[in-house]
């Protein structure tokens, strides 16, 4: 499969988005291509698992760009690409569908949701320093004229706020590449010729940490997240759903394929650090959720926790926690998205997001209620949904590590079973159990576009949650090789 | 050998009546799915009788010894070498035991709601629920690793959690399904941490293999660890916790009682014969390696027992009549559990007979509560209060309500004694305190259950109120009776020879001499409650008030409840989850604002210096010259 098909196809969405004359018209248009996409990405999945003989990255081709700077269009996918590709592919379609009664710029909006989704699949496809760097940036600014624009509240503020500290993140990943880069002193940015080569101590116990921090702060690395729960609150649902099951795992994925395969020293070195942040993260992160009133800062901070998963199963290095980073990436990404989703689709209705303030939605939404129901165990880590299979992934590779630190770590982070169990069963129980509010006796449940969202996503958390062999058979060759490369390392 | 389509089959139909009727009862035939889910589960019933008959009479034994039987397995998650998370089913004693106990009364529980809950708008809905119950209960059965005890462990909770909240307008309820599952998280966080202890040191997850390369002497686990206890102790150790919190054992019980607020046959099927029972279970099914930790099975036995005595006399103080059978579930729970935790693998009576008491108190815990449903459907209350002489008026539910409570108080020839003589005399032979607390608690026992049955079908005729339509239908009555007749029978069923902790018969023969006394502190228990309870008479406010302190404390449940709420709301909101809120927001988050208020200053100050005047620059340009003059003068000399 031709690779390149991943990034023309949004583009020609986007392009013909710009193009069409209607509001229906731009709706359908991005529909379409999301569909495609999708199609694509599953094609490439299929096709992905019968290669055969491929040593590490599947369908490569290389062109030159700027070939005096070491700079090439080098692109290629292993099976933690195509995870992401497949994650970001169900969220595109379920974005389009619920925007689909935004009315405000429609055209403005749905081009930036396809550029948006188009630096993503840039990004996971990239295996060019350079490159990658290029998409994340594409992938960065969409966000912030998503939120200023359409969004909601402290909008301003928020989507600065947002900016601003994701461009530190950019900042400090370009300085650890460029550091990489003349570290090397081979001129290149190539993400294979660099792996090849052993990079010496010094560069790796200063690229790391700038690369790791940098990326760190898309995947909400404590003490940076703090992007996380006001650009969530103010995003526009889609906005909110990209946000954190696209964006934040451009992160996830950075720190594992660029900081940690390229610099196996500097994780090592680092990786205590990464552990106790990332525990600070899931346990802080699930008490200060105990706390929110505001259910869409409920579900920010809980990505927070969630996110340190991620952080902490790469932190562990082990090969089983690694691919158990990769799973959370994706459950997380899946089951945020839909989260979100349903919590835009109250707020339509109920024109509030106070949990104190609502009450018996299982009445009159059912369908909506039942998602949120289904949404949230599978948060809480419910056997059967996604979240499950990845945390425990991720608890049994931590505790491959037999010193106490490790286990302490560990220990902290399986806590959050319990905390997540109170704080989601205490939004849900405000939210859809209890009493029915009267002025709630006429609100409507889902509509078809709504509707077919968020089933799109419940298939997803379903696949991994019923089944995640396929997920983890996937993802494990790719997590051998960054483990390869780290006990090689004395 | 058993064919694999069939026992599949046993665990799937369940599930297909939950994703059936989940998706499309409601809409199309809300009506019709209790008949279709009855008759799901009519069939997977059948099939499980017919594997539970194949298993113990036919293929087995061999060499006069069950064999653990591995039916089949398959890889749902594989972390890495040799660790992964099967699916599959085992048959061996215990599995078949629960193969008949955990369809028969879930069909039991199917046929009665037909029309207990007939007219609910959520009918379909309601049986789903039962469906998804009835899987993960089965899975949980017959798991052949750890790990997939621990999903279908986790997965009963849930469905526990959804039918406790079944009433989901109700805020006692949404309270209650709240309170069950958070407690019980918190035990499964023992669980899990256990699994991954012994798993770590087993090198896999698989129950065999845990027990097998665990019991080998020299293991690693048997080093001393933390605090100098072994690696296995603390794993077993944790994993009973996540038993304990199942199985309402003190101090885990707070969420039990509460969870009386789901609908009544779900009490019955959940809350007092199957799903809390898993703990021990749980038990069981490690007791190779339990047995191996002797200061573990001590804490289980003094946990038990303590348990045990704890709720019967909480039980005696309660007027909710579902309270008073939750308690005494907690209780003879806690009778199972002392049981295993006297036992050995050279004596392993007690196994046998906890297993035996597993199986005679699911049969008379679910008839005593679906008679209490029978009760309640007909006075709309669960207050004793407003009950009294309702013998005349539900006659059939009266009858086995008497025979289930000769049965839990330990009468000859009920199936509670047989069970509860063989506990007691496991005790006896082991740990003495715990044979007295034990003896001690069956006094009880018997008086809370029929302080229970005089005031409900004695006593002063009850102030009936509105429409009263008799005993319900016919789909009530019959599940009592033939629950009756189990609780009659079920004692002579020779069950040594079935199940126990080796595979080999193991013969127990009921002294007579032994027996005199357990029956007459019994008979006293129940004369006491007849002397005070039978007619109104006043005695009993007597003499509870004789009792102040002590009937104060019980009655508020020993202020469990307070203690609780008081170590959740007080210090871990107050003191954890308040300030780390209050920290992100001010003091992190602080940070970050402050440094882009910061900025945002320092290049309010400095705009100036861009002013676009000539002269201005021209100063500054004469201002840099002179000063690098100087720094260079300096630096030259």
């Amino acid at each position: 499969m031709n690779l390149l098909l991943l990034i023309l196809i949004p583009l020609f969405t986007a392009i013909a988005i710009l193009l069409m004359p209607g509001k229906a018209s731009v709706r359908w248009m991005a529909l379409i291509g999301s569909v495609v996409q999708l199609f694509a990405s599953l094609n490439l999945y299929v096709a992905f698992k019968n290669t055969k003989g491929v040593e590490q990255f599947a369908f490569e081709q290389q062109h030159n760009w700027f070939p005096n700077w070491g700079i090439s269009f080098h692109i290629g996918v292993d099976g933690i690409a195509v995870s992401m590709i497949l994650l970001t592919a169900f969220v595109v379609i379920a974005g389009v569908l619920v925007s689909w009664n935004v009315e405000k710029m429609v055209k403005e909006f749905y081009f930036l949701l396809i550029l948006l989704s188009l630096g993503a699949y840039g990004f996971f496809i990239s295996l060019d320093l350079f490159v990658l760097f290029f998409f994340l940036e594409v992938a960065v600014i969409p966000k912030f004229l998503l939120i200023g624009i359409w969004g909601s509240g402290k909008k301003e503020y928020a989507a600065n706020k947002l900016a601003l500290l994701l461009m530190l993140g950019s900042a400090l990943v370009l300085v650890g590449m460029l550091g990489t880069y003349f570290g090397t002193g081979l001129k290149t940015f190539d993400l294979i010729a660099l792996s090849k080569s052993p990079i010496a101590h010094e560069v790796q116990k200063m690229c790391f940490p700038l690369l790791f921090v940098g990326f760190g702060i898309f995947t909400a690395l404590f003490p940076f997240h703090t992007w996380v729960p006001d650009g969530h609150s103010s995003a526009p649902t889609a906005g909110s759903m990209f946000l954190a099951g696209i964006s934040m795992k451009l992160g996830g994925y950075g720190c594992l394929r660029v900081a940690t395969y390229l610099m196996p020293d500097g994780a090592k070195e680092y990786s205590h650090i990464i552990i106790v942040l990332a525990s600070i993260a899931i346990l802080y992160g699930a008490f200060a959720t105990m706390m929110q009133k505001d259910f869409k800062y409920i579900n920010a901070y809980s990505s927070v926790s969630h996110c340190g998963f991620v952080l902490l199963g790469i932190g562990m290095l082990t090969k089983t926690a690694i691919t158990g980073a990769v799973m959370q990436m994706v459950s997380h990404g899946l089951m945020t998205a839909l989260f979100f989703a349903v919590i835009g689709m109250i707020y339509e209705r109920t024109h509030t997001r106070q949990v104190n303030e609502m009450g018996g939605l299982l009445k009159t939404m059912p369908f909506i209620s039942t998602i949120l129901f289904i949404v949230g165990l599978c948060s809480l880590g419910l056997p059967g949904l996604s979240g499950f299979a990845a945390e425990m992934t991720i608890f049994v590779g931590s505790w491959q590590n037999t010193d106490a630190f490790h286990r302490i770590a560990t220990i902290i982070a399986c806590m959050s079973i319990v905390v997540t169990a109170v704080y989601i069963l205490r939004a849900i129980g405000k939210v859809a159990m209890g009493p029915v509010k009267e002025s709630y006796e006429v609100l409507t449940d889902a509509n078809w576009y709504e509707k077919t969202a968020a089933i799109i996503l419940l298939v997803g958390i379903l696949a991994i949650g019923l089944a995640p062999m396929w997920l983890s058979d996937l993802v494990t060759p790719g997590a051998e090789i960054i483990m390869q490369k780290i006990t090689s390392v004395k | 050998m058993p064919n694999t389509t069939y026992i599949l089959l046993i665990v799937l139909l369940p599930l297909v009546a939950f994703v059936l009727l989940g998706l499309f009862g409601r809409k199309y035939f809300n009506r019709s799915s209790g008949i279709i889910a009855t008759m799901l589960l009519l069939v997977s019933t059948v099939l499980a009788f017919y594997t539970a008959y194949g298993y113990f009479f036919q293929y087995g034994k061999v060499n006069g010894v069950y064999q653990k039987i591995i039916v089949f397995k398959y890889t749902w998650l594989s972390f890495s070498e040799g660790m992964s998370i099967d699916m599959g089913a085992i048959l061996d004693p215990i599995t078949a035991m629960m193969l008949i106990v955990v369809p028969f009364i879930s069909l039991m529980v199917h046929i009665y709601s037909l029309s207990y809950l007939k007219g609910e708008k959520r009918f379909a809905t309601y049986y789903a629920f039962l469906g998804l119950f009835t899987f993960s209960m089965l899975g949980l059965i017959l798991s052949t690793n750890i790990f997939q005890m621990y999903f279908f462990w986790e997965l009963v909770g849930v469905s526990s959690f959804l039918l406790i909240g079944f009433y989901y307008d109700k805020p006692s309820a949404v309270a209650a399904c709240k309170k069950a599952f958070i407690v019980t998280r918190f035990a499964d966080l023992g669980f899990l941490i256990g699994i991954l202890i012994l798993s770590f040191h087993a090198e896999s997850f698989d129950f065999d293999a845990i027990v097998h390369n665990l019991s080998a002497r020299g293991n690693s686990s048997f080093a001393p660890s933390l605090f100098g206890i072994s690696a296995l102790s603390w794993g077993v150790a944790l994993v009973f916790i996540g038993g304990a919190g199942k199985s309402a054992m003190f101090p885990l019980h707070i969420w039990l009682p509460d969870a009386m607020e789901g609908p009544t046959p779900v009490s019955a099927l959940i809350h007092a014969a199957t799903m809390v029972v898993a703990g021990v279970f749980l038990v069981a099914r490690l007791f190779p390696l339990f047995s191996i930790s002797q200061p573990v099975m001590h804490l289980i036995a003094y946990i038990g027992a303590f348990s045990a005595l704890f709720a019967a006399i909480i039980a005696c103080t309660q007027t909710d009549i579902k309270r008073v059978l939750a308690y005494s579930t907690m209780s003879q729970i806690g009778f199972m559990m002392f049981a295993l935790g006297v036992a050995n693998t050279e004596n392993s009576l007690g196994f046998t007979a906890s297993m035996f008491h597993l199986f005679t108190h699911a049969m008379f815990k679910a008839l005593l509560f679906l008679g209490a449903g029978a009760v309640i459907h007909f006075v709309h209350s669960n207050e004793m209060k407003d009950m009294g002489g309702l013998r005349k008026h539900l006659p059939i539910t009266h009858i086995t309500f008497l025979v289930a409570c000769l049965a839990i108080a330990g009468i000859p020839p009920f199936a509670g004694f047989f069970s509860k003589e063989e506990i007691l005399m496991a005790a006896f032979e082991h740990n003495k305190i715990v044979f007295y607390i034990a003896i001690f608690t069956s006094a009880f026992t018997a008086f809370y259950m029929f302080r229970l049955y005089f005031k409900i079908f004695w006593n002063k005729e009850a102030q009936l109120h509105g429409e009263h339509h008799g005993e319900g239908g016919f789909a009530m009555m019959l599940p009592l009776v033939i629950l009756a007749v189990a609780a009659c029978s079920a004692g002579f069923l020779p069950f040594g020879n079935f199940v126990s902790a080796d595979g080999h018969p193991l013969h127990s023969e009921l002294h007579f001499t032994f027996s005199i006394a357990p029956v007459v502190l019994a008979f006293l228990g129940i004369f006491a409650a007849l002397w005070l309870y039978k007619n109104e008479t006043g005695k009993s406010t007597k003499l509870a008030n004789s009792l102040n302190g002590l009937y104060k404390a019980a009655y508020h449940k020993f202020y469990i409840d307070e203690i609780y709420i008081f170590v959740t709301q007080k210090i871990i909101f107050n003191l954890i989850a308040k300030p780390a809120a209050w920290i992100d927001k001010n003091i992190v988050d602080g940070l970050v604002n402050a440094t882009g208020d910061g900025t945002g200053l320092v290049s309010e100050k400095i705009k100036g210096l861009q002013s676009g005047k000539v002269q201005q620059y021209a100063v500054y340009f004469l201002v840099g010259v002179i000063g690098l003059a100087a720094l260079f003068i300096y630096l030259w000399k």
